[in-house]
């Protein structure tokens, strides 16, 4: 019956008459200086990301562009519109993927882009190099995020396309490129592994593909090739001339003609860039691969309220509290929740709801977490987890509550069990740092090292063991204490001249740009983006099979 | 079987055979099955799956499509009217309706021919016999000369008894040659002079015949009836001036100025024909019409004409009706005084052609076809539905729109309201001439004549302006909310219905979603830079300008309708997508936007297809001029075609070598199908972009 059920989303939804009880939310006072101050405030940093996110959006540069297109090529993002289904939407990941993070050398997005879009009815995930920057050589987080992908696309049971374009590993950089377990030579392990878990790989060659770079269509279940434009070789002409003396164009040495019509490397003759794009839609169309979602759907309703509200209650000022379900009722359908515990451990909110129509339990902060909070937190876990329910982690939290009393009252097995509970966990987890992110309430609100299947950033959140402030009192008092053993005065100004460094440090890395450049989040988004980003999140989560969660030990 | 007498020597007519097809079968069918009459159709190949067959209570196949061998072919045509039990045949317009053996057989078999005797069809088959009977009867006929005596003084004589302007013709004249008009006695010499010279150099005789000239004619006709009781009527005049190709395209009734006084005259006149060859059924007698509205006999056609609807909308009867009862033997339904003029009708044929093109007739597909919707007042004639061919065998008229109106801009106005909701995709048309035609001033006006198109060829034909950025706005719009509906289609079919991946939202995160769209406007391509607002609205960049575009597709009647605004401005227009083709109906008329198809979609054949070098239309290859592996540079000539009886030249599109020859001779090419595979020499042109 279960089954019937979920093939037939709609016959499912009973009309349920008291419907309008589970609505969350309030409507605001729009004119309160609070609200105003929050909304203005908010509206900087959003501005702020877009105009950032429209730079990284060119890529390698006017120059750089105006010399690609003249070949012919499409530039990446065009590639990217043009196998998608048209007009669909991309769920991009990491824009700001080593944004600030070579001094001076820029490397947009860290020369590929990455993400989720439908192909042909499937959603794919899609790696895109984007020749434009840096020749679209490795750099080392070049390499993390091509590897991320791959992660995304293993944790969800997604197709991967590789529109394949890039002068290998950065030379200069090689040593953090090539040699570890996560650097280059992973790619291709992960595609191996992946092709043997039945997950489709593609690989489309755009441009060149050298050295190592030439196993992404090796490796690759099925790939395409641009005549006089996309070229494989494990050894450049310059290399062979060196090593063999022997002097061969790079079409002669690996162009399409040679690779379709005598070595066999690739599959498919592509005329141009849109013919590949075509050739590769095909070749999802050839996957046979049908979705099949295990959870009950109902038809979409937006939230009551608008989302740019978010602006108004949250802002940018993290000392100041909101109401997470402010948030919620303007993130899920209908703004629609049925609260769990409503009265039980309430700095942690937590109930069910549907987003999209996908069902989901969200678990969101509401201030500081105490032992209760974390016992519910643990309970809702585990029912989401017995019911196949997707997880939706709402963080802003700055962490478990200390003092004798609390740790006297066992805090630390408490907080051990929703740790425990989140790490184990194995339906679909998701989680938006909407605030701050400390200590180990990171942890319990499934923080990267959780491995959620998306962790997305606010960009007024921060991230860090704890608060600049409380880490500069921290070592202030450590310092003062030693100093006092040693008979020495630690005045007024040494405190303050010994704070302001790392208040400023925490603060510069605290930033969710900080965070992004390194790839410790999958992006930053706009508050007011959540719903959509949470959507096509779920959207792709469901394309993998369930799998069964088995709790492991909880300290009672 | 047979005819069967009933008492009063009336016939009962139970079974009709329409030995016919398109509109004019379907036209008479709808009356038969009115009067409980069961119809038999018969059909050509070409029409196995024709509207008329579909419609008939039997039908019979009566061979291939030409027409000599199906329609024409009296023997078949009679042997199923046996073989079903017909007690009549009706003939409709064109193919056997005017052949006075077809009527005598019809006698023969004892099978009613729903006609006129057939003495009266040979007696107005003759044209000089014709005359001579209407000259007989007191009906005014044009004067003239044809006799021997060919001096000077004779003739002028002749000329001035006939009244000027006269025109002197070469009795062995063609093409124009050797004929001068005369205005007034003063010149007359001269022109004669001046006209035998012309003939004595072009044919080596100078005989001459004299006759009146009529300046910028009209032409007037007048629907008669009679009975086999001696009873004749006439219902009114119809104005059927304008005309290309000496075919009408535009009728009306009544005529256009004409005043109650020559009204009676031009009916009493064409009655008295009638009666003078004891006419019975439907007959229309023509006459030519000078400016003061002095008219003359030219010919009587003995068969309902292909526009009698604007009669029967202003008498309020039933022409086919009539047919069959007076065939049958009753008295006429109504006699003259009961018969009353009220309003005013047109009827438009809708016909496939390219007025651009000197009205070359076309055929091929109705991709899409809608139509206004038909009620008391406006009728569509027609033997074709969407999907439905036009095919090269018969005549290209695909319909007839017949409106009616209290008076005549009324009735004018509301033609060319129904004209733009006539839309059709496939092939061309001559709707949107049409229109401009009735829009004319002159037209308006009532100042018709039969010389209309030419005298005002340069309003008719206005040099085509560049269709608007907002047409290509809407255009774009099209296409973009066509992908979401296909997404949505797929969507539902989906395990997974609600997905925000099944959205065409565009999405992006934090940047702005554009696309370049490259439409293609005849031999013009226009980019068009498409941004997705979070709003639902897009944003589109054409040159230098940015527009504003909101809308959505919004199905009424079946048909598709955009909603759209550009810039604010809105509007309705009617939207067709087929095959990347966007077309867009609007108040304006028609348009049509596609989408350039990739080089690599158009696939091996493309370089013929994308060329030109495909069937222009539908027919016949009668000559293939190259073999496979033959090098061709472009303008060379690859094949002859024959469709619609004219010959055409297919010419290679661009420099390459013979790869495939995709016709023989003899074999039948659909229209836009590839006729050969040209293998073009190296060529690059990548379709570069920027986001």
């Amino acid at each position: 019956w279960l089954l019937r059920c979920r093939r037939l989303p709609l016959a499912c939804t009973r009309p349920y008459y008291a419907d309008k009880v589970a609505r969350l939310g309030s409507e605001l006072d729009r004119q309160s200086s609070e609200y105003q101050e929050n909304y203005v405030r908010m509206q900087v940093l959003v501005d702020q990301l877009k105009s950032r996110a429209e730079k990284i959006k060119l890529g390698g540069g006017e120059k750089n562009r105006k010399l690609h297109t003249s070949r012919g090529k499409l530039l990446p993002r065009e590639r990217i519109d043009r196998l998608l289904d048209p007009g669909t939407p991309f769920l991009e990941f990491s824009q700001f993927a080593a944004y600030e993070l070579y001094g001076k050398e820029e490397v947009p997005a860290g020369g590929i882009i990455t993400g989720i879009g439908r192909v042909s009815g499937v959603e794919c995930v899609i790696v895109a190099n984007d020749a434009t920057v840096k020749g679209g050589t490795y750099y080392p987080v070049t390499v993390k995020k091509h590897l991320r992908a791959q992660e995304i696309a293993q944790q969800n049971y997604l197709p991967c396309i590789y529109l394949v374009d890039s002068g290998g590993a950065n030379l200069p950089r090689q040593a953090d490129v090539f040699p570890d377990r996560d650097h280059f030579g992973r790619i291709f392990y992960n595609q191996a592994r992946l092709s043997s878990e039945g997950i489709a790989q593609i690989a489309v060659v755009m441009g060149s593909c050298t050295a190592g770079g030439a196993y992404v269509p090796a490796m690759a279940d099925e790939s395409i090739i641009v005549r006089k434009q996309g070229t494989i070789f494990l050894g450049g002409p310059p290399l062979v001339k060196a090593a063999t003396g022997e002097e061969v164009s790079a079409e002669d040495l690996g162009g399409a003609d040679l690779h379709c019509k005598k070595s066999g490397v690739t599959d498919h003759y592509a005329l141009d860039d849109n013919h590949a794009l075509h050739l590769a839609r095909k070749a999802v169309r050839s996957l046979n691969y049908r979705k099949n979602i295990e959870v009950t759907t109902e038809p979409t309703e937006a939230p009551l309220y608008p989302a740019d509200e978010l602006y108004g209650i949250v802002g940018d000022n993290l000392k100041r509290n909101f109401d997470v379900k402010e948030v919620i009722a303007r993130i899920v359908d209908g703004s629609k929740f049925d609260e769990f515990k409503a009265f039980y451990g309430d700095t942690l909110v937590t109930g069910f709801s549907r987003i999209f129509g996908y069902p989901v339990g969200i678990i969101g902060n509401n201030g500081v977490l105490f032992s209760e909070s974390a016992k519910k937190g643990t309970h809702f876990i585990e029912l989401c987890c017995q019911r196949n329910i997707p997880l939706i982690f709402l963080q802003n939290i700055t962490g478990f509550m200390v003092g004798r009393e609390y740790e006297a009252g066992g805090i630390a097995k408490d907080g051990a069990k929703m740790v425990t509970a989140v790490a184990c966990a194995n339906v679909p987890k998701i989680t938006v740092i909407i605030g701050g992110s400390y200590g180990a309430g990171n942890y319990g609100m499934c923080g990267r090292a959780y491995s959620p299947r998306f962790l997305y950033m606010w960009p007024n959140s921060r991230i860090s063991v704890m608060g600049g402030e409380q880490a500069a009192t921290v070592l202030a008092t450590i310092t003062k204490d030693q100093r006092a053993r040693e008979g020495k005065e630690f005045t007024a100004e040494q405190e303050a001249a010994m704070k302001e460094p790392i208040v400023r440090r925490f603060e510069e890395e605290g930033s969710p740009y900080y965070s992004s450049a390194r790839l410790w989040d999958d992006g930053v988004i706009d508050p007011a983006d959540t719903r959509m980003v949470l959507g096509l999140s779920l959207s792709a989560a469901l394309n993998a099979p369930t799998k069964k969660t088995h709790f492991g030990v909880f300290r009672m | 079987r047979g005819v069967r007498l009933v008492s009063g020597g009336v016939a009962r007519i139970e079974k009709v055979l329409i030995a016919n097809r398109g509109e004019i079968a379907c036209r008479v069918m709808r009356t038969a099955k009115k009067m409980g009459v069961r119809s038999v159709a018969v059909y050509s190949d070409a029409d196995r799956h024709s509207m008329h067959v579909a419609m008939a209570d039997e039908a019979f196949h009566i061979g291939p499509p030409p027409s000599q061998q199906s329609y024409l072919c009296m023997e078949k045509v009679l042997e199923v009217a046996k073989k079903s039990g017909s007690h009549a045949v009706h003939p409709g317009y064109g193919f056997l309706s005017e052949n006075t053996e077809f009527a005598e057989a019809c006698k023969q078999e004892g099978i009613i021919f729903i006609g006129p005797p057939s003495s009266a069809i040979r007696d107005m088959g003759i044209k000089s016999t014709s005359k001579h009977i209407m000259s007989a009867a007191g009906v005014p006929i044009i004067g003239g000369y044809h006799g021997e005596d060919q001096s000077n003084e004779r003739l002028q004589a002749e000329a001035a008894q006939i009244g000027y302007p006269v025109m002197i013709k070469a009795v062995r004249g063609g093409g124009g040659k050797g004929m001068r008009i005369a205005r007034s006695d003063s010149e007359f010499l001269e022109q004669l002079e001046s006209a035998r010279r012309e003939a004595r150099k072009s044919f080596n005789d100078d005989v001459m015949l004299v006759e009146k000239f009529v300046d910028n004619p009209r032409h007037v006709e007048v629907q008669v009836f009679g009975d086999m009781h001696g009873n004749a009527v006439y219902l009114f005049e119809r104005d059927c001036s304008v005309q290309r190709r000496h075919q009408k395209i535009i009728e009306e009734a009544p005529g256009p100025g004409i005043s109650p006084e020559v009204r009676r005259k031009l009916g009493e006149a064409a009655v008295r024909a009638a009666k003078a060859v004891n006419y019975v059924g439907a007959g229309t007698v023509e006459f030519i019409m000078d400016a003061q509205h002095n008219f003359y006999f030219m010919e009587m056609n003995t068969r309902l004409q292909v526009e009698h609807p604007v009669s029967e909308m202003i008498t309020g009867t039933d022409l086919v009706e009539w047919q069959l009862r007076v065939a049958a033997g009753e008295r006429l339904p109504l006699l003259q005084d009961d018969i009353i003029l009220s309003g005013h009708s047109f009827e438009a044929r809708i016909y496939a052609e390219d007025p651009n093109n000197d009205f070359l007739p076309g055929a091929g597909p109705l991709l899409h076809l809608s139509t206004p919707l038909a009620d008391q007042h406006t009728r569509i004639e027609t033997g074709v539905r969407e999907g439905d061919e036009v095919s090269a065998h018969y005549d290209p008229m695909i319909a007839k729109l017949v409106v009616w109106g209290e008076d005549r801009s009324a009735a004018l106005k509301k033609l060319r309201y129904c004209l733009r909701q006539y839309n059709i995709v496939g092939l061309n048309t001559n709707i949107d001439f049409l229109l401009s035609l009735s829009g004319h001033p002159e037209f308006e006006a009532g100042n018709v004549s039969t010389s209309f198109i030419p005298q005002h060829y340069a309003d008719l034909f206005p040099t085509p302006t560049a269709p608007s950025a907002a047409m290509m706005c809407q255009a774009a719009l099209g296409l973009v909310l066509q992908e979401r509906k296909h997404t949505q289609e797929f969507t539902q079919t989906s395990s997974d219905t609600f997905s925000p991946f099944g959205s065409s939202s565009g999405w992006r995160n934090n940047i702005k979603f554009n696309r370049n769209l490259t439409l293609q406007l005849g031999d013009k391509k226009v980019d068009v830079v498409i941004t997705y607002n979070e709003d639902g609205s897009y944003s589109m960049q054409i040159g230098e300008e940015v527009y504003h575009v909101t809308g959505e597709v919004e199905v009424e009647d079946g048909a598709s309708f955009l909603h759209c605004s550009v810039n604010g401005m809105k509007s309705r227009p009617k939207l067709v997508i087929l095959d990347n083709t966007v077309h867009l109906f609007s108040t304006e008329g028609s348009s049509l936007v596609s989408v350039p198809v990739p080089k690599y979609l158009a696939g091996v054949s493309a370089s013929g297809a994308q060329g030109g070098a495909v069937a222009p239309m539908t027919g016949t290859i009668e000559k293939v001029l190259v073999k496979v592996g033959d090098k061709v540079s472009v303008g060379d000539p690859l094949m002859v075609m024959i469709a619609m009886k004219m010959e055409h030249m297919i010419r290679a599109p661009k420099s390459g070598v013979i790869k495939k020859v995709f016709f023989s001779e003899g074999s039948q090419a659909n229209r836009h199908a590839p006729l050969v595979e040209l293998e073009e020499e190296a060529e690059d042109n990548g379709e570069g972009g920027s986001q």
